[in-house]
């Protein structure tokens, strides 16, 4: 699934987007496509999925985030490239 | 080592790849599905997680024990998938020259692991219906640890 563009000017960055558990089951996708204008954060990324996808409302403002496998606070920067995942609360053990 | 499993969790096997003849100490902490007494009686628990960042974060966390109890080793594993009533999820062992840095550095492991590691379940009730057990949100997030 390919999401629209954020914006269709200036540079843009793509990202992996990959959702997990109960949010995948909310977005009903476990992984996607984002474009965004540069310079892009996390929260920017949220905030699009948040308008964008069905039920992308669902999603916390502040979800706990993970940029190519650490943890990460929302105001984090996306690179071209980056894989960024939306952790539900953790709840190991 | 993988620290993440699809299998039950052999924790002799575990404990044996901590142990040392230096190491005069060896905690072993295993954590098991309990029958709960939340939503009713639970039948097993359904774990799923982010594989890769589990083992990058389970890593991360094996070297700040090393670091803190300098001469200590901690081994870990997690089940993921169904584990049933009564079976291991998650095991850590920690050794160390002596059993109060032992102690230390697998208490400081498993409260890491619950903290930090992408891990979910769902419990699976004994009547067929299940649903997401999730922990707390930390409010402002999970801020990355400076390496």
């Amino acid at each position: 699934m390919h999401l629209p563009k954020a914006l269709s000017s200036a540079t843009t960055v793509t990202v992996t987007v990959r959702a997990f558990a109960r949010y995948a089951e909310i977005l009903g996708l476990e992984e996607t496509k984002l474009e965004l204008a540069e310079p892009a954060t996390v929260g920017d990324a949220v905030k699009l999925l948040r308008k964008s996808v069905p039920n992308g409302h669902l999603l916390p403002e502040r979800p706990l985030v993970a940029v190519n496998l650490e943890h990460v606070l929302v105001e984090a920067p996306l690179r071209n490239g980056d894989e960024l995942a939306l952790l539900p609360p953790l709840a190991g053990g | 080592m993988r620290f993440v499993t699809h299998r039950p969790i052999d924790v002799l096997g575990l404990l044996t790849t901590v142990t040392g003849p230096e190491l005069g100490g060896t905690v072993l902490f295993v954590g098991s599905v309990r029958r709960g007494d939340g939503d009713g009686p639970v039948e097993a628990i359904e774990y799923s997680a982010y594989e890769d960042m589990l083992e990058a974060e389970f890593e991360k966390i094996m070297a700040e024990a090393a670091a803190q109890w300098p001469g200590s080793r901690v081994a870990g594993m997690h089940r993921v998938g169904r584990v049933p009533v009564g079976e291991s999820s998650v095991a850590i062992a920690a050794a160390a020259p002596h059993r109060a840095d032992a102690f230390a550095a697998c208490r400081y492991a498993i409260e890491e692991a619950k903290k930090r590691l992408p891990v979910w379940k769902k419990e699976i009730f004994e009547d067929g219906s299940a649903a997401w057990r999730e922990g707390d949100q930390p409010e402002a997030g999970i801020k990355p640890k400076i390496a």
